[in-house]
């Protein structure tokens, strides 16, 4: 419906949570091929299969690295607060049209069902976009508009794939998000976490650094593109010893992490699934086990 | 004394002896009594599957002691099929919510049938979508407010409520169809009787059968159970008529010549 | 100010979503920040229902909260799960219309508050989440009385007789807890 829809050149959006979106995957690979630009919301609840009815991270994989059949990706940012999900829904149609690409924008059953207050701005102003020469409507003193994915020459099909893998590379330039919460050349050890996790992860940093102790988070906004490189330099900063990757699964966007810091630096994970929401308590214990790790090998050696 | 006594009534060996997470006054238990009784009374507990769908009979196998497949949301009919077809000696049944077999389910149905796969299906009408809080099925009928139609259904936006046994009826393909419901004593030995014969047309490798049991969910209508039953009654039954609406030994029904 | 957490616990049914929404709004028109969140769970038929709000003048971090400084029970399971998680210090509200135990706990101030009870007597067993909520904000003086009045106003003003009843047991509800609490002050 989405495809149908999207072909008329409007804005459209749909959402679903973890099984439904597995459904779509077939669609989304279509919309993908075809360049359409669609907005999708996913609500994760845990899986796999039926899995269960509560909040979780475990789609990380599915969303960044296809989910679908075929050579491309999606754009992927991933709120932390309603006001931020309000922001970045805005911002989605945006991206979709600029690059003419599936959006998705992931959330957990947190972001689903809390309530904050929110502002709408009083006025959107969007940067310009170009016309979409290429909807379908009608095909009045032109040629026809085919919106399409299939491509049985070879040839065709390895141009189609280069141009898609074109514009990911432009996401990769100018698209990706980030936030930093209490950077400091104190700091030790850096999370990273996104959505509802981040924020937990913030509260855990706040009673920390109560208790004398200072930390850092690196929250990505985009999951894809994923900072790699702004990771890396925070991570390699001197001060840095040892990241703790923070998720509601079982270590997806930590395969991610690891590859952005290239062995330089020891990445740690800690998660929790089955919607489990771990509290900030939980998080402040693995960092202390970590610290308390790093005075013993000190003394060691 | 003791000698005089006789057990005249307990709880089917096929049915577990458990508390049940279903509403009070929803109809989904009488159903799985049936089913349990059916199963004793052909000896075939031992030898049956159960494919579960996703809607609140997902935990019927919690309560009924068979073999049991978990399905994907609709894809009961595709895996009872997988199953029957490399296990043709045991006997295969599914139990499918409307929103699971009337919405998204719609394709693995109707090609199940038209198949003509020997298996049982068992289908429950409720007119709407029980689990995930009441929202508009296939089968909510014009005119009734649900959460996902505030006004109630309107057919122009909609369509009409599918009615599944008519519709499979006009396949060629011979098969057992019946439509019962469970609001009286009377009509629960009616119920009982079709689905016995739909495991019993299953087991002599006849045909493809589904028993359409309209059914009540007095949470998600927003009624107490007895006028649950009522509204079942003024309003589901004319719109789903009763009966047996095809059986295999109508001649290659409707379909012509082949 | 603190952050201010509050749980509220019940039955599905007896309005505890509609008492934390209430307590949110209410924070929002005070010009604080707010986080109202729900849990339903697969408990939603008959189980434990219950909700979580956080009201602080600074950003809101986690929304989940394992210890929150005031929990409001509802009912007997919600009174077991959720006892032993007040914060040392914080406050329990016990509907004692329902739950016929208390906690022995010595670092917390509990409030026994026969909310069904009173609801009743005013004329409509519905109101008992109100009178909560009243008791809930005399005991933790979160916020002015006066602003929740407004909300209260302004969201259930569709029938004029329920909104001057929920007026009615909401001051019912905070002058009880007031009154309990300088009780136990003398002794
Ligand atoms: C692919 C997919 N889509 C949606 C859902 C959510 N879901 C769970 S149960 C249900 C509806 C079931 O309704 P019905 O079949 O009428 O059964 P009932 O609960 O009324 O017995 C839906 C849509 C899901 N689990 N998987
Ligand atoms: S929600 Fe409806 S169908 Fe589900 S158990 Fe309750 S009454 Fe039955």
């Amino acid at each position: 419906m989405l495809f149908g829809a999207a072909s008329t050149g409007k804005r459209v959006f749909t959402t679903s949570s973890s099984p439904g979106i597995s459904l779509m995957q077939e669609a989304i690979s279509y919309m993908a091929g075809a360049q359409l630009p669609v907005v999708i919301v996913n609500i994760m609840r845990g899986g796999p299969g039926l899995g269960g009815i509560l909040p979780a991270q475990s789609d990380y994989f599915q969303s960044t690295k296809g989910g679908g059949h075929g050579d491309y990706r999606l754009l992927v940012l991933a709120p932390s607060s309603i006001q931020e999900a309000v922001d970045l829904m805005m911002l989605s149609f945006h991206l979709a049209d600029k690059y003419r690409n599936p959006v998705m924008m992931i959330g957990d059953g947190m972001i689903g069902q809390m309530m904050e207050p929110v502002e709408f701005p009083d006025k959107y102003e969007e940067p310009e976009l170009p016309p979409k020469t290429w909807a379908a409507t009608g095909a009045k003193g032109r040629p026809a508009h085919i919106i399409k994915s299939l491509f049985l020459d070879p040839i065709a099909l390895d141009k189609n794939s280069w141009i898609l893998h074109e514009k990911y590379e432009r996401m990769k330039k100018e698209e990706i998000r980030f936030e930093l919460y209490n950077h400091s050349p104190k700091n030790e050890i850096m999370l990273i976490a996104y959505g509802t996790m981040a924020r937990i992860c913030q509260t855990a940093i706040d009673a920390l650094k109560q208790e004398g102790i200072s930390i850092g988070l690196f929250r990505p906004i985009t999951l894809f593109p994923f900072p790699e490189k702004q990771i890396y330099k925070e991570a390699t900063k001197e001060n840095i010893r040892e990241l703790l990757v923070v998720e509601m699964s079982t270590a997806q966007m930590f395969e991610d992490v690891e590859r952005a810091v290239y062995g330089k630096k020891k990445v740690n994970f800690f998660g929790r699934t089955g919607g489990i929401v771990p509290p900030p308590e939980e998080v402040m214990e693995h960092v202390k086990m970590l610290l308390n790790k790093k005075s013993k090998d000190k003394k060691k050696a | 004394m003791e000698q005089d006594t006789k057990t005249i009534f307990s709880r089917p060996e096929a049915l577990r002896d458990t508390v049940t997470h279903y509403c009070p006054g929803c109809t989904h238990g009488i159903t799985h009594r049936i089913v349990a009784e059916v199963l004793d009374s052909l000896g075939v507990r031992e030898k049956t599957l159960g494919v579960a769908p996703v809607g609140c009979s997902v935990f019927i196998y919690n309560y009924i002691d068979t073999d049991f497949l978990e399905a994907p949301h609709g894809r009961a009919p595709a895996l009872a099929t997988g199953f029957k077809r490399l296990r043709p000696d045991m006997v295969v049944f599914t139990y499918q919510g409307d929103g699971d077999l009337a919405s998204i389910g719609m394709a693995e149905i109707i090609h199940a049938a038209n198949r003509g796969e020997k298996i049982t299906v068992i289908f429950i009408n409720n007119a709407i979508y029980g689990m995930t809080g009441g929202q508009m099925a296939p089968t909510t009928i014009s005119g009734q407010v649900t959460t996902t139609c505030p006004f109630g259904r309107d057919i122009a936006q909609t369509g009409y409520p599918i009615r599944m046994v008519e519709l499979l009826s006009a396949l060629g393909t011979p098969m057992y169809l019946e439509r019962v419901t469970v609001n009286s004593p009377q009509q629960i030995i009616k119920t009982k009787r079709a689905i016995k014969k739909a495991f019993q047309y299953q087991l002599e490798g006849r045909c493809f059968s589904l028993v359409e049991v309209l059914s009540t969910c007095p949470t998600n209508w927003g009624l107490i159970p007895l006028e649950a039953t009522k509204w079942l009654e003024d309003n589901m039954i004319p719109n789903y008529p009763l009966g047996c609406f095809k059986t295999p030994d109508d001649a290659e029904s409707n379909h012509g010549t082949v | 100010m603190e952050q201010f957490e509050v749980t509220l616990a019940g039955f599905g049914g007896q309005g505890i979503m509609t008492a934390g929404q209430l307590l949110a709004y209410s924070g929002m028109k005070a010009g604080k920040k707010v986080v109202w969140l729900p849990s339903y769970g697969p408990e939603m038929r008959g189980g434990t229902a219950y909700c979580t709000v956080v009201i602080s003048d600074q950003n809101i971090g986690s929304p989940v909260i394992n210890n929150p400084y005031c929990i409001c029970v509802f009912n007997r399971p919600s009174f077991d799960k959720f006892e032993p998680r007040v914060k040392p210090n914080g406050i329990l509200i016990v509907n004692s219309s329902l739950i016929n135990v208390s906690s022995q706990r010595k670092d917390i101030t509990q409030l026994l508050i026969p909310a069904n009870d009173i609801a009743l007597k005013a004329g409509n067993v519905k109101t008992a989440n109100i009178i909560i909520l009243g008791a809930l904000i005399g005991a933790s003086k979160v916020l002015d009385l006066k602003i929740v009045k407004e909300i209260v106003k302004e969201k259930m003003s569709k029938k004029k007789e329920l909104l001057d009843l929920n007026l009615k047991v909401l001051k019912q509800g905070y002058d009880l807890a007031i009154e309990e609490l300088s009780q136990k002050e003398k002794v």
